[in-house]
């Protein structure tokens, strides 16, 4: 069973925290992992840093263009996660936009995905239809899936394409905007999440952008199976100077 | 014609690769463009706007003395003569009148050089909508008195300062804001670059280039077609408009002319069909120049408007057919062109259209033969430039 799955069985209020790969040090990516996993995270998402981030706002764009600096490819992460799964059970979806995937070649990297352990994918500028055609059965052989993204602003019909296409979870994008950390709920949030609530989709759904402590934490959990925390972790490990200690304490403030 | 796919590729090259927070404003745009745009008084008011406020039909201008240098004819598309200096209002016109049949209230766009931005913000004024323009913020300190223009026409000026703080990063930054602000804001795009429909539509808005240069030719000519056309190639806008309507007339060569910089060969340029290969940037597979790895390079131009990593996935398609053919034209050449033209026509190019021009050194085209070179922009915004260049090659 595909570890996503098997963390949507047996927890609840799920919390993935979200962060780019070769920052703040490029060789931080392994024991930020074991971090959050022995802080009570529940799922991991990886950023794939790239020089164009479209769908980010500042902080994660500073930790891409850090990240980059600092030597990070995709080549290089996959070596730092070589072997991970001696240590780990969490899961692990790696995040990023899809030129550099290209460039290091879809099939060697979903064969790679699988071989290191790799349970999921989110690439925000793949459209639906060509992951259909040119890679789905790919991605179905090696049982890696692809999650994707809907926003506020997508139509119900939309929606009902995704939640056929998707495995995992289905990444509600809070409101219409880039990520970045908010601190209160955002207007109108709370009468679309009701609606894709009651679309009764097969997938289960995990908010993201604009969660950053407990209170938008709390509020998500109402309407999904829990949430996604990407810039406001990204601002504690730039502060941190004891990642163990600051990762363990930033993941209880938020699960409360 | 250029014809696009309906799921908007030109061979391999297009597509729409966008976060799905900025599907729905492209597919409101893919839905409507082509039956707003064709629509009878859609049509009345863009060829009136063209012809009394940006001055069109622009002259096809033969140039006597430049046809002599080269032993040939060479005739000079005038879209240095457009209101705001430069092709880019045509386009500029057709999206905001565009904009305005789908109800939106704010335009964005990004600017390199300013030229696309003063003339987005010009018709904003003239329509009287809310204006903001996304430029990096090492071009906003190197073309001062295009922001200058800018604020004077009502527009607000926004500073990206994200990555490397120039075009790509005004693309980038301008397409955060239509995710922030979906509902009542239109993207105007100054190229025939970003996910379809924005190349078809840019393309279309351009093509009255080559409808003029057909007729014009005609009855300069007899015969409507040219041997050659020649345009520089950025993101690839004027060019696709001088190309359009010989696309299907393989009698035609098309050229496009790109910026090779300081050389192909020195890290400092923006010849993207030599240096660049296939990838996906600003929401279309096209060439882009990247590093192995993927990541997009910072290219190099004197010339502002031609300094971008990618290409219009239309040029893509022409070059990878063999269709079209692309050529690296250096700051060096492109300056002494420029120059040239300054002293044997009494017209200063934009230093975008002198790469263009200076293709007639390698042309070697026969003394019978037609060229046709679009002259896409003036040369006042780059009297600096020129000024410069002229002090640094004093003998």
């Amino acid at each position: 069973m595909n570890r996503i799955d098997q963390v949507f069985q047996e927890k609840k209020n799920i919390l993935n925290i979200y962060f780019t790969a070769g920052y703040p040090k490029l060789g931080d990516t392994v024991k930020i992992i074991k971090a959050l996993e022995k802080g009570g995270a529940d799922l991991i998402e990886i950023g794939m840093p790239y020089s164009d981030p479209v769908a980010d706002g500042p902080t994660i764009q500073e930790s891409n263009m850090e990240a980059l600096e600092n030597g990070m490819t995709i080549t290089k992460l996959f070596e730092q996660l070589e072997g991970i799964r001696d240590h780990t059970n969490i899961p692990i979806i790696l995040m990023g936009y899809i030129n550099p995937v290209i460039q290091y070649g879809v099939e060697r990297f979903v064969e790679k995905c699988k071989a290191i352990g790799i349970d999921g994918t989110i690439l925000p500028d793949l459209p639906l239809p060509d992951f259909k055609r040119e890679y789905k059965a790919l991605f179905d052989k090696a049982g890696l899936y692809n999650i994707f993204l809907i926003s506020p602003q997508t139509s119900e019909e939309r929606i009902k394409q995704i939640d056929e296409a998707s495995n995992g979870f289905i990444y509600m994008v809070s409101s219409n905007s880039i990520t970045g950390a908010k601190d209160k709920i955002q207007e109108g949030q709370v009468e679309y999440y009701e609606r894709v609530k009651s679309y009764n989709l097969r997938n289960k759904k995990l908010i993201g952008f604009g969660i950053s402590n407990n209170e938008t934490f709390t509020n998500a959990c109402a309407y999904a199976e829990g949430a996604i925390i990407g810039s406001a972790f990204i601002k504690l490990l730039s502060q941190s100077d004891n990642l163990d200690k600051d990762i363990a304490e930033f993941v209880k403030s938020v699960k409360g | 014609m250029l014809a696009v796919s309906e799921s908007g590729f030109y061979g391999n090259f297009g597509g729409a690769y966008i976060p799905e927070m900025l599907h729905p404003n492209v597919e409101e745009l893919k839905n409507n463009y082509l039956e707003i745009i064709q629509s009878p008084s859609f049509q009345e008011e863009f060829l009136s706007l063209l012809k009394d406020y940006v001055g069109r039909p622009t002259p096809l201008y033969y140039a006597s003395r430049l046809s002599e240098k080269y032993n040939t004819n060479v005739y000079l598309k005038r879209e240095d003569l457009c209101h705001t200096g430069a092709h880019k209002v045509n386009n500029t016109i057709g999206q905001i009148l565009l904009a305005k049949r789908l109800g939106k209230k704010r335009i964005i766009a990004e600017t390199g050089a300013g030229q696309h931005g003063v003339a987005t913000a010009t018709i904003c004024a003239l329509m009287g909508l809310e204006c903001e323009v996304f430029m990096g913020k090492i071009d906003v300190a190197r073309q001062k008195p295009n922001v200058e223009r800018m604020k004077m026409l009502g527009a607000k000026v926004i500073e990206a300062v994200s990555g490397s703080q120039t075009l790509k990063d005004a693309t980038n930054d301008a397409m955060r804001d239509w995710i922030n602000n979906p509902v009542d804001t239109y993207y105007v795009i100054g190229s025939v670059v970003g996910p379809h429909p924005y190349p078809d539509m840019v393309a279309r808005f351009q093509a009255v280039i080559s409808e003029e240069i057909k007729k014009q030719l005609a009855e300069k000519t007899g015969k409507e077609n040219p041997d050659y056309i020649l345009a520089c190639v950025g993101g690839g806008s004027n060019a696709a408009g001088a190309f359009y309507h010989f696309a299907e007339n393989s009698e035609v060569k098309l050229i496009g002319l790109e910026a090779a910089g300081k050389g192909v060969d020195t890290g400092e340029s923006a010849a993207t069909t030599l240096l660049g290969k296939e990838g996906v940037l600003h929401g279309s597979r096209s060439l882009v120049m990247q590093t192995p790895d993927g990541q997009v390079v910072e290219p190099y131009s004197i010339s502002a408007g031609l300094d971008y990593p990618g290409i219009g996935p239309v040029h893509a398609y022409l070059f990878a057919s063999g269709r079209g053919k692309y050529f690296p034209v250096t700051d060096e050449e492109a300056m002494e062109a420029g120059l040239q033209l300054s002293r044997l026509e009494g017209i200063i190019p934009a230093i975008e259209s002198s790469h263009a021009l200076a293709y007639l050194e390698k042309l070697n085209a026969k003394p019978e033969e037609v060229v046709v070179v679009n002259l896409s922009g003036r040369g006042d915004k780059d009297l600096a430039t020129y000024i410069k260049w002229i002090e640094d090659h004093k003998s």
